[in-house]
């Protein structure tokens, strides 16, 4: 059950003791923001494997990658969290589904891969999509259906994409984008690429059939991809416990090797990803559990204390918090001070009121793009408005 | 073994019959049949396996996938010979998994490949259409132009014969009210080839409604036909007969039936003209609207159910456009409103025959004798 959690975490007091015996001299922070010098360090939670071998647990960073996740987690829990506000007031309509606490999943992944690399995820796409090299402003253009919008406002919360950095989108068929996933990695391995598809999708999403289906194409023709579960342990309302019979999610891929991770260690996602990769490129599909938790309710619509309690939710956010996890191993290897620290969650928190300024300023889609992109070649056949007679257009 | 079997299929055979598949009613004769035998003929099964061969051979990035496309030659032989030629990266068998493998052939589109899904008959696409509609149809447009997506899904559809009810449904009017999706009908050979070809060229997805009781079916094709560029228009009816009395729209099999029907109505001194709509979606509601601007009456005919069919959009877009011109109601002739049954004199009441287009169009013409009491 997700209440025993709590207890069985042991974020490590490991995290307080460095491997390496780096200069204890502090650094200022723009120099740490450039240091590559290797640290050592040791995942909170060893892996845990289903059908092949563990990821080792000791991980080298630096600096540069400390302060670069730390900076980028913050982004996204600064931008989530203004989502939420901009909801609230009514800027943002339709569906809004918030990732934050799930932050450490996007950036661990951007970490082990490359662009050229795919990802595609289900509806709670924000922060997937900014890991990919979207903008903050095409972010909230696209939230409050502006022109600006990385779909010019067509597309809304749940339709994100950014082909050119290999980011598919950004689907609301719960489960839908899984066979699509295996499908971009058919395409990859045709095209002998060399790269591979993330898949995410969530413990409520884990359960569908055509999952299954695309698990057994995956493996039958050795496709580069990586099915990802990010178990936050709620599929919207309803707890793992109480959707699934076996909620090993790792283990479902039965002849397909699998490998539990510790979703809200930055650095176990990296690791696991950089595993994932190599495993899919050799021998075909492999399966993540990212064990991690969303602080937001399913959905704005959602206050998310119905169905788990207070104390859980606070509980995680003590013990288990990504950004706190890299705030403490900072300061641990004298990375930067806590001013220095909260000086950039500032910045982060300017960045985001400035994209949102600007996004306001965007103009909504002009009618006449009612009728755009519904083909890429529409043969100048004529489409309709709901009073026929009143509106049609001539579709390109 | 292989190589065997494909000798005994033989080349621009007609026959039915291949492999020990069910028997089926032989359909009646083509009214094209009648010529000269100077031209040249092709059966739709060979019109649909060139086409696919040529654009497989011009663009690496067209790939075939479903079930027994491959080893087994195609379920309908539509595929035979391709699986050898292109070997097993570009031909791919799937489970029997219709949702998994459709998604993988649009998540394979996403990324710029060219797929050719095939049901088996698009009965089992039910089992896909999230993929068809959610996420092939809609994608471009959600995604404002970034994710096109250049798919074909292709297969029997509609009636065959004796196959009951879950095997014979008609899907033209459910993927036709789709925006982002384009629904073909071919009926001769000279459609099944041009219409593919433009189907695989198409960047956006196209359902491509084949029949099988068409497949062994000869027509004759013209020189250019035969010409590894031929392609036809989408969303550009054929007149297949001219005429100046009444309007009859069919597409797919029922094209036969009409062009039959428009023979007798000819004996009667009625002179029908045939559009074989070639395209459900887009419709060409300009060739339509004008046939009937100069025939003044309309009959549609289609096999798939009647409610909300494709002969209601046409009668629509009539109404709306040409209302002035309609000197009769708009009739509709469509399968019947109940499931398929199986009982060979059922099947026949359920599905569109010769008799009920001619009926339908005395009566548009106000040449059948009235339902109600005699003058």
């Amino acid at each position: 059950m997700a209440l025993s959690r709590l207890s069985s975490s042991a974020p490590g007091s490991n995290l307080l003791k460095p491997l390496t015996s780096a200069p204890s001299l502090r650094r200022s922070f723009s120099a740490a923001a450039d240091d590559s010098t290797p640290i050592t360090i040791e995942t909170s939670l060893p892996f845990t494997s289903h059908v092949c071998d563990v990821p080792s647990r000791t991980v080298e960073t630096s600096p540069k990658e400390l302060m670069k996740f730390f900076r980028d987690m913050a982004l996204m829990r600064r931008m989530e969290i203004a989502a939420d506000s901009l909801y609230k007031s009514k800027l943002i309509r339709g569906f809004c589904h918030l990732y934050d606490g799930q932050e450490a999943v996007a950036i661990g992944m951007e970490a082990a891969i490359t662009k050229k690399d795919c990802i595609i995820t289900a509806y709670r796409d924000h922060c997937t999509f900014l890991g990919r090299g979207g903008t903050l402003l095409q972010v909230f253009s696209e939230l409050m259906g502006r022109q600006g919008g990385c779909s010019k406002g067509k597309g809304g919360s749940m339709h994100f994409y950014k082909k050119d950095s290999g980011f598919y989108g950004g689907h609301g068929i719960v489960g839908a984008q899984v066979p699509l996933g295996c499908g971009l990695a058919f395409a990859q391995k045709y095209s002998k690429d060399e790269t591979v598809t993330f898949a995410l999708y969530g413990d409520g999403a884990a359960n569908q059939g055509q999952l299954f289906e695309a698990l057994n194409i995956s493996a039958l023709w050795d496709l580069p991809a990586i099915l990802v579960c990010e178990n936050n342990h709620y599929g919207m309302g309803t707890a793992e416990w109480r959707a699934a019979k076996s909620p090993a999610y790792y283990k479902r891929g039965d002849y397909v090797p699998g490998l539990k991770v510790d979703g809200m260690d930055v650095f176990a996602v990296k690791q696991a990803c950089k595993f994932a990769k190599e495993h899919a490129l050799k021998n075909g599909p492999i399966i993540l559990e990212m064990d991690t938790y969303r602080y937001h309710g399913h959905s704005m619509s959602d206050p998310g204390s119905t169905y788990r309690t207070r104390d859980e939710i606070s509980g995680v956010r003590q013990e288990r918090d990504p950004i706190e996890r890299i705030r403490k191993l900072i300061f641990a290897h004298d990375i930067a001070t806590e001013k220095e620290l909260k000086d950039i969650e500032k910045e982060m928190r300017k960045e985001v009121d400035e994209a949102i300024a600007q996004a306001k300023e965007s103009p909504m889609p002009d009618p006449s793009e009612l009728f755009t992109n519904v083909y890429v070649k529409g043969y100048g056949v004529e489409s309709y408005g709901p009073d026929r007679k009143e509106v049609r257009a001539v579709l390109p | 073994m292989l190589g065997i079997i494909r000798q005994k299929l033989g080349a621009g055979s007609s026959s039915a019959t291949m492999l020990g598949q069910l028997q089926r009613i032989r359909p009646a004769a083509s009214a094209l049949r009648s010529f000269s035998s100077s031209a040249k003929e092709m059966t739709v099964r060979d019109a649909l396996n060139s086409a696919l061969d040529e654009e497989m051979s011009a663009d690496p990035k067209v790939f075939l996938m479903g079930e027994e496309v491959g080893e087994y030659q195609g379920a309908y032989k539509i595929t035979k010979g391709l699986l050898d030629k292109y070997g097993p990266e570009r031909v791919l068998d799937t489970p029997i998994t219709e949702a998994g493998f459709t998604g993988i052939g649009v998540g394979a589109a996403y990324y710029g490949l060219k797929p050719v899904v095939e049901f088996m008959t698009f009965n089992f696409s039910m089992q896909a259409i999230d993929h068809i509609i959610n996420s092939a149809a809609k994608s471009n447009y959600m995604s404002a132009g970034q994710i096109n997506v250049p798919i074909v899904f292709r297969g029997p559809n509609g009636a065959a014969a004796g196959v009951g009810a879950q095997h014979s449904q008609c899907y033209a009017a459910w993927f036709a009210a789709v925006p982002g999706l384009k629904v073909l009908a071919p009926y001769s050979s000279e459609d099944a080839r041009g219409l593919l070809k433009a189907a695989i060229r198409d960047p956006d997805p196209v359902v491509f409604l084949e029949n099988e009781l068409l497949y062994g079916e000869s027509f004759p094709v013209s020189a250019e036909v035969f010409d590894s560029s031929f392609c036809l228009p989408i969303g550009k009816a054929k007149i297949e007969r001219e005429g100046k009395d009444i309007t009859i729209t069919a597409f797919s099999k029922m094209v036969g039936y009409a062009l039959q029907a428009a023979e007798i109505l000819a004996k009667e001194g009625i002179n029908a003209e045939v559009i074989n709509l070639r395209s459900i979606r887009p419709l060409d509601r300009a060739t339509i609207n004008t046939s009937v601007r100069k025939t003044n009456r309309l009959i549609t005919v289609e096999e798939g159910f009647p409610q909300h069919g494709v002969g209601a959009e046409i009668c629509a877009s009539v109404v709306e456009e040409s209302f002035g011109y309609l000197d009769a109601p708009v009739e509709r002739v469509a399968g019947a409103d109940v499931p398929m049954p199986y009982a060979a004199n059922l099947e026949r009441l359920a599905v569109p025959q010769i008799e009920d287009i001619v009926r339908a169009a005395k009566r548009a013409c106000y040449r059948s004798v009235p339902l109600a009491a005699s003058a």
